[in-house]
């Protein structure tokens, strides 16, 4: 059974002598406070981590994706198979051998994409299951309240994917992690090529997912785009799920608008997509000029579930399989070995993270967590598919490239969906985390 | 101008999708007295009848991998392989000819679902026939689930419906702009065919007539010799068909996935009670109604003077009719309410 | 109007009380035995009951009670937020805005009866969830759902002490509320709620709206105005429905609007039917299987499930982990819609019937025995 503990300010505030009597289970107190304990620092022979991915709900791909590359990390972190991305890896602390010496498991659980649902799964894994660190997700919203919960039970939150700035800006926590780029940065790396490929005399039309990542990708995309001298039309927010966007889409078609940007993703950017190109708005000539769409940020899954509808649409990803660098060939090859199919943004994502947060353990030569956090605060490396990456310590936020993709319009095999247009490179990326506002708050180690 | 008519030639098509699902659902209430919640799963196992039929004809040949190549390319479907040119425009109206194959398909899944299950829930209570359909309903979708996935599956319409009709031009109206998508006419053409084709069933057939006096009377018809049970399970097979039949023409408007029949579950049970419980008529009517409202407030101008208007409109429409009309549009007394 | 309990009663409360107190030692062999889940069962359980008021009693199926949930969980994270992290000013303001929205929503609702009732209720609920999820996000923070921040105000707190580093915890007079002490807390209101159910069950007041849902319309025409009192349940019904929300934001103060939607509000109702309605404790039963089959069910995998087929050859492991691997994991809906199917054929009285079945069957008489001593009374056909 589990442990309970007083926390410092919890033992001041106690003017009640009544109310410890009230706290009866005080056999559920273990240990002393040792100076170098904890939540769930693995005692036995193995160290548990906790993959908490969207197994039913509209993520359920994306999730099932995440979960295999998590698995094939957990196998390259044991010594099994061919290593992957370890072999690129710049830092040289993994040995093969687990992490510390201790074999690596994990436990898995379900988001369902829903903020109470995944605190509740990540409860359990900590609680019950004893995860030492919490990984995955899907959405914004899940990230930023798993990550809130992780910071109260002192247990380290390496983010899956997560677009929103909040994540690692007003909602930052000590405790969370973030390798995922943001929207802002999906903004800064679209401008050049948006004002290259469309001009700088454009009239834009948003769509927008009304919810918080939604609004922080149009402000951020919006800023990029008046910066290039266009016209914000209008911006509309559609509600969540709507399935069919025909609504919001006829308005468009005599606003004057020259170009769609819609802030939609997974199975409403599918929807809202193959839409608005029923509707013509792809052969449409406004102004005199082509009409376009463009997504900002894309996934190969999603460009799969649109079909043909992705074909010359211009987007973000944070990392396609298609790249040539060793370390994502490596990883391509590794995961296209053991699944049959070449990884996602999001598996990469995953994949990398658990290999961050294993190889800051070695290097920290412990699991306790104030000790992990400072090994990975800062922490400069190479040879994870994003060109040299910085783990930057004020905000928790990987700066590194990122890529300028368009839906492929002659594709090589089934996976071929998205062609690499630009990798915007790290210097143009970096932007001050002051913006963002936000409070890491502290780093004291927690028992559970 | 122009945008009001786009967005109440909008609201029709919207409308027409709501009416499809509701018809059914009202078809069983009204004959059976059976709340189904497993409707909109129907609708789905319909969508993914276009799914399979287009999964088999394009059935991938894969050409063989090419030296130092990762990933084969791109497969050819053995349609193409086996017929040429035939099997190439099989595929482009792969949609509309999955009709042929979602009648007999849904008309069995209606009849094995009646006979095994519905028809003995006839006599508990709603509460209970909500249950079991909607545990169903779950099991239908997860099973769609394991062997389809979770991610949306595109369809494409015929190529030739590809775009949009210029609409403003057919009236000589040179000024105007006005386009609409044509497989959204198509499909808006297509419920108003199989809605005149339901009522005109239940209209001018002997076969109709005695379902429309079971669903007055059924005890009566029973006296008078009649069996009305194996009517009753002709129903809801033709409910099932119509479900199917809207799910399969919707595929190309929307790319379906496991979780489309929840997704319209709560939306055609609102349309059926604004329309009055077992009234065909108020289905189709408010299936409209609220199609074009919700177009309407979905409309910039609409929003900016209330914002979040688009999202609930639908329920807002239903709460007034059922404060000022207590059955609905078109409701009979007493159905329901106890 | 109380006061009306019998021995056999008061002993009913004890039992129920030393099975929920001591649950953590009992469940932890069947891998229940940690406080997030346990909490789930307590707050759980005390919604279904509070549904089961209505509905069970009644017969009046609302559909959007998790729109009560919600609100109880926004208004308890609000009062930490601005007040202190004392639970108990939140749990007072849950239950009270709570009910004051079932006041304004069972007022419109009740004027329907049957489907359009449900509907009603439905359509408010969606609404809520819909505001709250976009345009109301400065009260409910959208989809992240309403958290605590450095920056709350918190007066009465600050007033006494100054805040320490990071972010507080909800507390009970200095205990903090989260692993066992939060359990023992939910644990207390349920059992609370359970007393003050089992008299509102055993009251006048409670015979009243079993008339009412066994013939309405003979009461209406014996001069009877039943409205009152269909009113005064759905608001009970709301504010357990709040207790149990404001529960949820104690043990983890974080408010999300799915809690509100209408999917929220159907399991509500299948904890109820499943364990049976218009019986005492087949909700929270019902409640319980539901969390346990959704914690337990959903966190098996492939590898756990290799570890317990391992004693099988190869081939037969394979086809065993194929086929409970459609049952477990992500497939843990099929088995809950399995469930609910077999259980509304076989057993319309839910698990309660059951129980009562095998009671029966091992020679135990006609009679409700002391356990279930409401399966079979209260379970009339409609």
């Amino acid at each position: 059974m589990s442990k309970l503990i007083f926390n410092r300010r919890g033992i001041l505030k106690v003017g009640a002598a009544g109310g410890v009597a009230l706290a009866a289970p005080m056999h559920f107190v273990k240990g002393a406070f040792a100076e170098d304990m904890s939540c769930n620092m693995p005692t036995g022979d193995t160290v548990t981590l906790g993959f908490n991915v969207p197994q039913s709900g509209p993520y359920a791909d994306e999730g099932a994706d995440e979960l295999r590359a998590y698995q094939l990390a957990v196998k390259h972190l044991n010594g099994e198979g061919d290593g992957g991305m370890m072999n690129t890896f710049t830092s040289k602390a993994l040995k093969g051998n687990g992490i510390l010496g201790k074999k690596v498991a994990y436990v898995t659980g379900d988001t369902q994409t829903k903020s109470d649902a995944a605190r509740d799964s990540a409860k359990r894994m900590i609680e019950k299951e004893g995860a030492v660190m919490i990984t995955g997700g899907s959405s914004s919203g899940v990230a930023v309240a798993v990550q809130g919960l992780c910071q109260e039970m002192g247990i380290i939150f390496m983010a899956g994917l997560t677009h929103s700035n909040d994540t690692t800006g007003k909602d930052k926590k000590r405790y969370g992690f973030r390798h995922f780029f943001n929207a802002y940065q999906s903004g800064v790396a679209l401008g050049p090529v948006l004002k290259e490929e469309y001009g700088t005399d454009r009239r834009a039309y948003h769509l927008t997912a009304d919810y918080t990542w939604g609004w922080t990708q149009e402000e951020s995309i919006k800023n990029t785009t008046e910066a290039l001298g266009w016209e914000t039309v209008a911006t509309v927010r559609t509600p969540v799920g709507a399935g069919d966007y025909s609504q919001y889409i006829t308005p468009v078609l005599n606003s004057g608008a020259d170009v769609l940007i819609l802030n939609h993703y997974g199975k409403d950017m599918v929807n809202s997509l193959t839409q608005a190109i029923q509707f013509g708005l792809k052969d449409k000539q406004v102004n005199g000029k082509n009409f376009e769409i463009i997504v900002p940020l894309f996934s190969r899954l999603m460009a799969k579930g649109a079909g043909d509808n992705i074909k010359g649409i211009l987007g973000t990803t944070n990392w396609n399989w298609s790249l040539d660098d060793d370390a994502s060939q490596a990883f391509v090859k590794s995961f296209g070995a053991e699944y049959g199919a070449p990884p996602s943004q999001a598996a990469h994502t995953c994949y990398v993270q658990t290999l961050l947060y294993a190889d800051a353990c070695e290097r920290a030569g412990t699991f306790f967590a104030p000790k992990v956090i400072e090994a990975l605060e800062d922490f400069e490396f190479d040879g994870m598919g994003n060109g040299p990456t910085l783990y930057r310590g004020a905000d928790h936020q990987c700066m590194k490239s990122a890529l300028v993709v368009k839906g492929n319009e002659n594709k090589q095999s089934e996976y071929d969906l998205l062609k690499v247009v630009k990798v915007v490179d790290r210097e143009t990326l970096t932007y001050d985390p002051a913006i963002f506002g936000g409070d890491l708050g502290p780093s004291d180690a927690k028992k559970c | 101008m122009d945008a009001i008519i786009i967005q109440i030639l909008n609201g029709l098509d919207k409308g027409a999708a709501y009416a499809l699902i509701a018809l059914g659902l009202t078809l069983v209430f009204g004959t059976l007295g059976v709340v189904n919640f497993a409707h909109g799963a129907l609708f789905m196992l319909g969508a993914f009848c276009a799914v399979t039929f287009n999964k088999i004809i394009t059935w991938p040949i894969q050409p063989p991998k090419a030296e130092g190549q990762l990933f084969a390319p791109p497969a050819k479907p053995w349609f193409e392989y086996a017929f040429g040119d035939l099997g190439a425009s099989i595929i482009n109206w792969s949609v509309p000819i999955s009709i042929l194959l979602a009648i007999p398909v849904m008309l069995l899944i209606g009849l094995a679902m009646e006979r095994g299950l519905i028809r003995h829930f006839y006599k508990r209570a709603h509460a209970d026939q909500i249950l079991v359909t909607f545990g169903l309903a779950i099991v239908l979708q997860e099973i769609v689930k394991k062997f389809f996935g979770a991610n949306p599956l595109p369809q494409n319409a015929p190529a030739m419906f590809n775009g949009t009709a210029d609409i403003a031009s057919w009236f000589g109206l040179t000024d105007m702009f006005i386009v609409y998508p044509w497989w959204r006419l198509i499909y808006f053409l297509f419920s108003l065919l199989v809605i005149g084709a339901v009522f005109a069933f239940l209209q001018f057939t002997t076969y109709g007539m005695v379902v429309r006096a079971g669903m007055r009377d059924r005890e009566t018809v029973g006296l008078l010799g009649i069996n009305i049970e194996r009517r009753f399970t002709v129903v809801f097979g033709i409910a099932s068909v119509v479900a199917g039949l809207a799910g399969v023409m919707y595929t190309p408007i929307l790319p379906p996935d496991y979780h489309l029949g929840m997704d319209f579950l709560v939306l055609s049970f609102v349309v059926v009670v604004v329309g009055g419980m077992g009234s065909l008529p108020g289905a189709v009517l408010a299936g409209f109604l609220l199609g074009i409202l919700q177009s309407f407030a979905s409309m910039n101008e609409v929003k900016g003077i209330l914002p979040g208007i688009d999202q609930i409109i639908i329920y807002l429409v239903a709460v007034t009719i059922l404060l000022t009309m207590p059955r609905g549009l078109m409701g009979r007394k007493g159905v329901m309410e106890d | 109007m109380f006061g009306n309990l019998s021995r056999n009663d008061w002993l009913l409360v004890l039992g129920f009380a030393i099975v929920v107190l001591v649950s953590p030692w009992t469940l932890t062999p069947f891998g229940a035995g940690y406080p997030a889940l346990l909490q789930k069962f307590c707050i759980f359980g005390i919604f279904a009951m509070g549904f089961n008021i209505l509905f069970g009693l009644t017969g009046y199926l609302s559909f959007g009670h998790a729109a009560f949930l919600g609100v109880g969980s926004y208004a308890a994270v609000w009062s930490f937020k601005l007040f202190t992290m004392n639970v108990i000013p939140a749990v007072i303001f849950g239950v009270l805005f709570a009910g004051i929205f079932a006041v304004v929503i069972g007022f419109v609702s009740l004027r329907r009866s049957g489907i359009y009732f449900s509907i009603l209720t439905l359509a408010f609920a969606q609404m809520s969830y819909n505001l709250a999820y976009s345009v109301l996000t400065p009260i409910t923070n959208g989809e992240t759902g309403l958290q605590l921040t450095l920056q709350d105000p918190r007066i009465i707190d600050n007033a006494f002490i100054t805040p320490g580093e990071g972010l507080p915890q909800t507390d009970l007079f200095g205990i903090p509320m989260n692993g066992y002490p939060g359990f023992y807390f939910c644990a207390v209101a349920l059992i609370i709620c359970f007393f003050l159910t089992l008299r509102i069950f055993r009251s006048p007041f409670g015979m009243m709206l079993r008339a009412i849902k066994s013939n309405q319309n003979r009461m209406r025409y014996t001069g009877f105005n039943t409205r009152p009192y269909l009113l005064t349940a759905f608001i009970i019904s709301g504010m357990y429905a709040g207790l149990a929300g404001s529960l949820m934001a104690v043990t983890d103060p974080l408010a999300g609007a799915e809690r509100m939607q209408w999917t929220a509000s159907g399991e509500v109702v299948l904890m109820t039917i499943l364990g049976g309605v218009g019986t005492l404790i087949g909700p929270i039963l019902g409640a319980g299987v539901i969390k346990y089959f959704e914690n337990i069910f959903s966190s098996f995998n492939d590898r756990i499930l290799e570890q317990l087929f391992s004693f099988l050859p190869d081939a037969a492991r394979e086809v065993a982990v194929w086929f409970t691997g459609l049952f477990v994991g992500e497939g843990w809906h099929l088995t809950l819609g399995v469930v609910f199917m077999l259980i509304v054929i076989f057993l319309p009285g839910g698990i309660m019937e059951g129980l009562q079945r095998i009671y029966n069957r091992l020679g135990g008489g006609s009679g409700p025995g002391a356990g279930a001593p409401d399966t079979a009374a209260a379970q009339p056909a409609e």
